[in-house]
């Protein structure tokens, strides 16, 4: 995952941002790699949109530094925001304004000549499936079409690097699946980097190679989703018998836990243990009548780092 | 500095653009000042009142669109606009510049309606000194929108504080001018009060001006109130700008 520095698009040390009394980044010392796909979870107020807004430019941070796509955020902001594309939690488009003209505008802000943005903007309507709307008022568009006309905004240019801050937020299933396939598909066609935020488990989960998991403006862990499951909870495996003295004996040779007639166990990997306990009980003449194995979520990992759970958060 | 330049164009036209594509929207936003006209300058007592009033309709036009344009930026720090805009390579004084210049396209357009809709009541147009006017209140509106568009920064995420604000200065400023009764006949205190509105030293100007009375010391006043207003606007639009998040 590590190569060398220069192929970092993003190495922050300690980076901090204090706002009066309240620390809402405290001390993120991380590193992205070119062509990631990285998901900042955490429960609302964790940290994760401060943490993208020092990466952005947007604010300065109090402490710490970060390097994003090679250039300093304080020092060389400039740099920084011609390589970054950045779509926020708000609606990009101005409202009275009608969505090719923004587009052209965007690639304007970014220095493409008039000829250049407008093939550009014409380009992205296309493959964003905008092309009916494109030249109506921003204000009339549905929520789902703001939302590609902001992901269109943020790809203008053509970045190297991505941040989404929340970017399924308030979209219905259907919209939020297309958005997640553009995402997706961004990285596949393009290898653009990506760093979203999410306080989506699923969406987290689904799409994203690499999870940080932000609470109280730290990382409390940062791996593939299938590992913090494994490293954090594991798999249970509920067995289920004819008898509790048959379970009984299973609890024993498994080190499992009996709740009346059922054992349950806890295993890295589940689908893959069962059949061995179940030959093992066998031998050891105990018939299993019932199995069942439920997979970690990324929710489970949650509460076992912090004792909360995010679904409480997401209400 | 020529980037700067580039930067500006790109939000002055970006600014524009709803304007070009609605032209109308400039008449709904002058509704008020024509209101006025059509039921104020009647009560005017007879003489060239129109001559009179009419100058000043247009500053009072150029007021009321100028300091209600921060509603905009307002609305697009709220919406997320002004946000995305920040992620972008421009500069910071662009930003506001490139806002604030595109007040006079408005303001140029307001002031050709209400000359229009004058002159078959005897309006007398002299062209020069109407150039030169609407040059003046190019400075002064220019001002007055990067001073609101300051006010809309400093009321990020508490719109109540822009209206009440913008709301409270609206009259005296107005009133004080001298744009609905001539303040000369009013006491001492208010006669102060007029003198340190620089809106007062723009009404006289434009006044003589479009009455053909160019080469003037109020003319020169009026430049200097306008351009003070100008300069004061985005010196202070531009700092409120580079800070904004």
């Amino acid at each position: 995952m590590k190569t060398s520095v220069e192929a970092m698009m993003i190495a922050t040390r300690e980076l901090t941002k204090r706002f009066k009394s309240v620390t809402a980044v405290d001390g993120i010392t991380l590193e992205v790699a070119d062509g990631e796909l990285v998901a900042l979870l955490g429960p609302n107020g964790a940290g994760k949109s401060t943490t993208l807004r020092m990466l952005t430019t947007l604010i300065p941070p109090t402490g710490g530094s970060a390097e994003v796509a090679g250039f300093d955020v304080v020092a060389k902001q400039r740099e920084v925001r011609r390589r970054i594309g950045y779509i926020g939690q708000g609606n990009g488009a101005g409202h009275s304004q009608r969505g090719r003209d923004e587009l052209i505008s965007q690639g304007r802000a970014y220095g493409l000549p008039v000829r250049q943005a407008r093939a550009r903007a014409g380009e992205l309507i296309e493959s964003l499936g905008l092309g009916e709307v494109a030249d109506r008022t921003v204000s009339s568009l549905s929520g789902g079409q703001r939302r590609r006309l902001d992901i269109a905004m943020g790809l203008i240019h053509a970045p190297e690097l991505l941040f989404l801050d929340e970017p399924s937020t308030g979209l219905d299933p259907q919209n939020r699946a297309n958005l997640q396939e553009h995402i997706v598909g961004l990285r596949r066609e393009h290898g653009t980097t990506i760093v979203l935020t999410t306080h989506y488990l699923e969406e987290a989960d689904s799409i994203a190679e690499r999870v940080i998991v932000i609470d109280h403006g730290r990382i409390i862990a940062d791996d593939t989703p299938q590992r913090l499951k494994a490293k954090h909870v594991g798999d249970r495996v509920f067995l289920g018998f004819g008898s509790e003295a048959d379970a009984t004996t299973a609890a024993g040779l498994l080190n499992g836990v009996r709740e009346g007639d059922r054992v349950q166990v806890s295993a890295d990997d589940g689908p893959r243990m069962v059949p061995g306990a179940i030959e093992e009980l066998r031998t050891a003449g105990v018939a299993v009548h019932s199995v069942e194995v439920t997979r970690p979520t990324l929710d489970d990992v949650f509460l076992t780092l912090t004792g909360r759970s995010l679904r409480n958060e997401e209400a | 500095m020529s980037s700067l330049v580039t930067d500006t164009r790109v939000v002055f036209s970006r600014e524009l653009r709803p304007v070009l594509r609605s032209p109308f929207s400039i008449v709904f936003s002058m509704v008020q000042p024509l209101f006025f006209l059509a039921l104020f300058a009647p009560l005017l007592p007879e003489g060239s009142s129109l001559q009179w009033f009419v100058p000043g309709i247009i500053v009072m036009s150029c007021l009321f669109g100028s300091s209600m344009t921060g509603s905009n930026l307002l609305y697009e720090i709220q919406t997320g606009s002004h946000e995305r805009m920040l992620v972008t390579p421009l500069r910071r004084p662009a930003l506001l510049i490139g806002r604030a210049l595109k007040e006079i396209v408005p303001m140029i357009a307001q002031a050709a309606v209400i000359v229009l809709a004058c002159l078959p009541f005897g309006f007398r147009l002299h062209l020069t000194g109407a150039v030169l006017g609407l040059l003046i209140l190019a400075g002064f509106c220019v001002g007055l929108g990067a001073l609101s568009y300051t006010l809309a920064l400093a009321s990020k995420n508490q719109e109540w504080l822009f209206w009440t604000v913008q709301q409270t200065l609206l009259f005296p400023l107005l009133l004080l001018a001298g744009v609905l009764l001539p303040i000369d006949n009013g006491p001492g205190w208010l006669r102060l009060l007029s003198q340190i509105n620089p809106m007062t030293y723009v009404v006289n100007a434009e006044r003589a001006l479009f009455d053909g009375d160019i080469w003037s010391r109020t003319t020169v006043y009026g430049l200097i109130a306008a351009a003070g207003v100008g300069l004061l606007g985005l010196f202070v639009g531009v700092r409120a700008m580079q800070r904004s998040d």
